[in-house]
């Protein structure tokens, strides 16, 4: 009993150390005017919402996080950036009160709307109620496989999955079409 | 960054290690956290860390764009194909069971050759759009 008191104490810690973090780092982006310096901050950020993913036990989730958020959308903003000024212009004239004041009432109500949340893990809560004691207590006899997550992703939701990959093979072809074909075109006009 | 030899040299010891990793992902996600979604932007980082070093001209003699093409087109390929071919089979789209004559085993081939699918489309797509952005900068 007293060892999960500790892990609980533990827990809470790492939590308010990452959620400090992520504020300091939102707070940072904010202010910053070089480009770079906020790319940074960015994979910064993802890194420590990943850690946060770990403290929930959302492993899959995490890992996710820090290779796409953490790294790749990283190195494609740094591509970006390259192409395009380093510096952001100067900062506007004009003072920021009224969408201060959207973001306040809005962050408000959001607040206010965590009170009827259902607390973190809280097996009564829908979320725990509906399909999951069945993929829980099913999925491996099921599919044989012992990560419930690629059991979910994979087996019972593998329709969601296949649209997801389609979704990342169109954002590929558009790219491509956008800035890709241009590129062949003009080789083919400095090669006649 | 061609004349950097220290660079050159970790790079070239780094790629098999990244690209390791990037299979373990693929292939033990059955059982620890990950699978083809982030494997392929594990193996996709290896090839973008062998561009960065080595230029992108070294980078497309490996991977030709047209390559790139086909590879991404294949795996989605390789995951619709599974559903058709379970359907071939008597069941409904993507129903693993009828894959093999024990459901179970079944459902283990069809995952992972979707997670094989997932991995590769994901892997070819973002080495497309990498080379896209540093491609233009040439011009």
């Amino acid at each position: 009993m007293k060892n999960i008191t500790v892990t609980v104490l533990i827990d809470t810690l790492i939590d308010i150390t990452l959620l400090a973090f992520l504020a300091i780092t939102a707070i940072a982006i904010i202010r910053m005017r070089n480009l770079f310096v906020i790319i940074m901050l960015f994979s910064i950020f993802s890194l420590h919402t990943a850690g946060l993913f770990v403290v929930m036990d959302a492993a899959d989730v995490a890992f996710t996080e820090a290779a796409v958020g953490a790294g790749i959308s990283t190195v494609l903003m740094l591509a970006t950036l390259a192409l395009t000024k380093n510096h952001e212009e100067k900062r506007p004239a004009h003072h920021a009160r009224l969408p201060l004041l959207v973001v306040l009432i809005t962050g408000g109500a959001l607040v206010y709307g965590t009170y009827d949340i259902p607390s973190f893990g809280d097996p009564i809560s829908p979320a725990q109620q509906h399909v999951k004691p069945r993929y829980i207590e099913h999925s491996l006899e099921e599919t044989g496989v012992a990560n419930t997550v690629t059991a979910v992703l994979a087996s019972y939701r593998g329709y969601d999955t296949l649209g997801e990959v389609t979704v990342i093979f169109t954002t590929g072809i558009g790219v491509i079409l956008l800035i890709g074909g241009r590129l062949l075109r003009r080789n083919k006009q400095e090669d006649d | 960054m061609k004349h950097n030899l220290i660079l050159r040299v970790i790079a070239k010891y780094l790629f098999p290690v990244i690209a390791l990793f990037a299979f373990y992902v693929q292939f033990h996600g059955d059982y620890g956290p990950g699978g083809g979604f982030q494997a392929g932007v594990i193996l996709s980082v290896a090839f973008i860390l062998y561009t960065l070093v080595f230029g992108l001209e070294t980078a497309e003699q490996i991977l030709p764009p047209h390559v790139l093409r086909i590879l991404a087109c294949t795996g989605v390929l390789i995951y619709a194909g599974t559903g058709v071919a379970t359907m071939l089979m008597g069941g409904n789209f993507l129903d693993y069971n009828f894959l093999s004559l024990n459901p179970v085993e079944g459902q283990h081939i069809g995952i992972m050759l979707i997670e094989l699918g997932v991995g590769i489309t994901v892997s070819a797509i973002m080495l497309m759009i990498f080379f896209a952005f540093t491609g233009r900068e040439r011009s």
